[in-house]
């Protein structure tokens, strides 16, 4: 039996790219390359599934293969490391070559075995009396027919590998579990060392701008340098006291109001946190 | 067209699969060259399903989709235990046996 010519165009601009994307899986550097290659593959089978009349194997290679299996793959990608390329040490000498000679010969053998049976083949039938009440009706027909046993059984196998999957990927715990209550008492006892119990000011209330960089100002007036976010402060970017204090006093005499105490910035910085980047921020910011 | 030109391409992709799993040190690659030859199967099994007229090719083309979602769910798990206790994907380095 012979295709329509729509579908041996079809086939004849997919099965090169299709090669070509499998090949990409051989040559490719980067694992995730692979991966890309891979997908375009399932995604081409899909398409020629819906071409051999298998409409809804079509739909599931895209849903579970491109759409599950790859994304996993994927997945583990991420958790093992994007970048691990391969190894080009050969532990065992001469692999490769024994390798491309093996993938080689399997492929002479197997084109040979399909070249040689393939006259012996009935003249293809051809899916329209078994798709005639529609591909999923026929499928079903079979799969809960003549496969019920069989489809038991794939169930079994699916719950067997998903608790594989939980007992092989189960990580114990090293550290003791923090939870709310030991985080507040931990919040409690570092008072003495200068820790607030309340979360720090936003930076910029009560002052000219909220920008990130200006520090709030306190009900005296005086600017709290520790509102400004942490790593402005380690990079040194925030706007410091006495800038702000003056950009005060000049919008002040600017409107006319009485000036607040511009001489004595640091009593009202050093009091509670300190303004400066201490070790602990210097810990949290490499975090 | 005939309709055994699928056929041929599910052997060079098979193949290619194949040469995969030989060639590839990384574990990650190497179970995607097992995909590739679970779906060079699938369609040579699509494909006798059309030649002989018969829907039973698609239904085992079914069954092992689903037996490969389920390899790919444990395979993944161990490559991700090894890669816990090892640092490393690549086959080579999962040497404990090695006399």
């Amino acid at each position: 039996m012979t295709t329509t010519s729509a579908e041996a165009a079809l086939f004849g601009i997919l099965a090169p790219l299709m090669v070509l994307a499998a090949l990409g899986l051989l040559f490719v550097k980067r694992a995730v390359h692979a991966a890309v290659c891979v997908v375009f593959v399932m995604i081409c089978l899909a398409i020629l599934y819906v071409a051999n009349e298998a409409a809804f194997l079509g739909v599931v290679q895209v849903v579970v293969y491109t759409g599950a299996v790859m994304m996993l793959f994927l997945f583990v990608l991420m958790l093992v490391g994007v970048d691990s390329a391969d190894s080009l040490t050969e532990t065992i000498k001469g692999q490769r070559w024994i390798g491309i000679v093996f993938g080689i010969g399997l492929l002479v053998v197997l084109l040979g075995v399909v070249a040689s049976t393939s006259h012996d083949l009935p003249p293809a039938v051809g899916l329209e009396i078994a798709n005639a009440q529609t591909n999923p009706t026929g499928l079903a027909a079979i799969l809960f027919g003549n496969y019920v046993v069989a489809m038991e059984v794939i169930g079994v196998l699916l719950v067997t590998a998903a608790l594989a999957g939980l007992v092989l990927t189960h990580r114990r715990r090293l550290g003791v579990h923090r939870n709310q209550r030991t985080l507040a008492r931990e919040r409690v006892a570092a008072i003495p060392q200068g820790r607030t119990l309340a979360p720090l000011p936003a930076p910029g209330v009560y002052a000219q701008n909220n920008a990130m960089d200006t520090p709030a100002l306190g009900p005296d007036g005086q600017p709290l340098e520790h509102s400004v976010p942490r790593v402005l402060r380690i990079r040194g970017q925030q706007k410091t006291a006495a800038e702000v204090l003056t950009a005060e006093e000049t919008l002040r005499s600017r409107l006319g109001l009485p000036s607040v105490g511009v001489d004595e910035p640091e009593a009202a910085i050093t009091d509670g946190v300190s303004a400066s980047p201490t070790s602990d921020d210097a810990e949290e910011a490499r975090d | 067209m005939p309709v055994t030109n699928y056929l041929i391409l599910a052997v060079i992709l098979f193949s290619i699969g194949a040469t995969t799993v030989l060639l590839r040190r990384n574990a990650i690659i190497v179970f995607m060259g097992i995909e590739l030859m679970l779906n060079a199967t699938n369609l040579a099994f699509v494909t006798f399903a059309r030649i002989h007229g018969d829907l039973t090719g698609q239904v085992l083309a079914f069954f092992v989709m689903v037996v490969a979602a389920a390899e790919v769910v444990v395979g993944l798990a161990i490559i991700v235990t090894i890669f816990r206790t090892r640092r490393s994907a690549s086959v080579d380095d999962v040497n404990l046996l090695n006399g």
